[in-house]
């Protein structure tokens, strides 16, 4: 789980990016804000992920998947 | 929303702000100052005292417009939300440095696109040396640099600064003898767009650029860090509109709106390196804020109490260089100038340091 809540861009993007270097399959990605949303999926869909949006109290809760 | 929709959009509101831009000049504002955050916050500040030069004091509703604009938008789309609380002294002070670039060079990273549109080569020197300064502000990204996490805050405080910002507009229109306003002929400050055009185009800058997340320092940033060009093509959009926009008006009117040269560019001078670093100061100190000014705007109207923050920071930014002599003007940049420039650039540096290279908690 990456914890990017209250984290303004480009930090959320710059975590998954680090991340997403391990290779793994599915990630799970936490913010708190449309933009670091909108950030972190349009990064995730250009490396080939797709990306499921959770919403709960206006924190969304991505998971990354291949 | 697809990638393709996505940049569709920004190119979209880019032209749309770019056109806006060159318009407001033909409607009163100077010389490539459609916008100016940087001169209309400094404007605003002088308007109400907190400097005196006489040449640059006007409360520029395309400000408040801005602010109100995002924070309808922000309202409408239910985005906004009252949050700060990450590192708010450290942001004041990368404000007033940014501030400081800003009046060095002449201009925020707003009024540089609209330079280059308006054929002031100055400009294209100025975007040389913010590109350079966001480069190094990249690099303190890439170590790790971070100002750490905002927090939620109770929704009255979102409010503070759009609140002030229509108290700000009240005095406009009051116009009450403690504002202060620059007489006709006497600088900058006497021209303006009427108060309802301005106020119009500043609310539709504002909820655009609300929209599109639009920011001169991060298209640049994201190009760099992530080759992701979508706030890049906003950039590029409003630079086209604005240059056609200006060739038209130049046509129409017969007046010239579009002068190619490096001298006699209306409000700039030609010192390349002192173009060069004050833009250099201001992509560097504004990558570490995470946006430009304009962005830091939108942010506030949004409910972010950190860019309001960083919104009074260059205020008083802008005071202190009208106060201390170290902004530029069309004769060049000043002696106290230059050191203030060179001083913030440290500034920036130990506050990057600072937030980069430091123990875990």
């Amino acid at each position: 789980m990456i914890d990017a809540r209250g984290l303004s861009c480009p930090q959320p993007v710059l975590m998954v990016a680090e991340a997403l270097k391990s290779g793994e399959a599915e990630y799970k990605v936490l913010v708190d804000g449309n933009t670091p949303k909108e950030n972190v999926t349009r990064y995730a869909e250009s490396k080939g992920y797709s990306v499921a949006c959770e919403e709960k109290d206006g924190e969304f809760t991505l998971t990354l998947s291949k | 929303m697809t990638a393709k929709k996505d940049k569709l959009t920004i190119i979209i509101a880019g032209l749309v702000i770019g056109v806006i831009a060159a318009a407001l000049v033909y409607f009163g504002n100077p010389k490539n100052m459609g916008f100016c955050i940087a001169c209309f916050l400094r404007d605003t500040s002088g308007a109400l005292g907190l400097h005196k030069a006489p040449p640059v004091q006007y409360i520029r509703p395309e400000i408040i417009g801005i602010v109100l604009g995002s924070l309808a938008m922000a309202l409408g789309k239910k985005e906004f939300q009252a949050k700060g609380g990450s590192a708010p002294m450290t942001r004041f002070v990368l404000a007033f440095c940014a501030m400081v670039g800003c009046l060095m060079f002449l201009g925020c990273p707003f009024r540089m696109i609209l330079r280059i549109a308006g054929g002031d080569l100055n400009a294209i020197i100025g975007l040389v040396g913010f590109i350079c300064g966001i480069l190094v502000g990249v690099l303190f990204l890439k170590k790790g640099f971070t100002l750490k996490r905002t927090y939620k805050l109770p929704t009255a405080e979102g409010f503070v600064l759009p609140v002030m910002e229509v108290g700000i507009f009240a005095l406009l229109i009051a116009a009450p003898a403690f504002i202060m306003f620059t007489e006709p002929e006497v600088g900058p400050g006497a021209m303006h767009a009427s108060v309802w055009l301005s106020l119009g185009a500043g609310l539709v800058v504002g909820a655009l650029a609300q929209r599109t997340r639009l920011c001169m320092v991060g298209g640049i940033r994201d190009t760099v860090l992530f080759k992701e060009t979508r706030l890049l093509l906003g950039f590029i959009a409003i630079l086209v509109a604005a240059l056609i926009t200006n060739l038209i008006l130049g046509s129409v009117t017969g007046t010239p709106y579009f002068v190619l040269g490096f001298d006699a560019q209306p409000v700039a001078y030609n010192d390349g390196l002192w173009n060069f670093l004050g833009l250099f100061l201001v992509g560097f100190a504004c990558c570490l804020l995470g946006g430009c000014p304009l962005r830091q705007l939108v942010l506030s109207g949004e409910g972010n109490t950190d860019s309001a923050v960083v919104v009074i920071g260059l205020m008083v930014g802008a005071a202190f260089c009208h106060n201390f002599g170290l902004a530029s003007s069309g004769e060049g940049p000043t002696p106290y100038g230059k050191i203030a420039v060179i001083l913030c650039i440290i500034v920036v540096a130990i506050i990057g340091c600072a937030n980069t290279f430091r123990k875990a908690e």
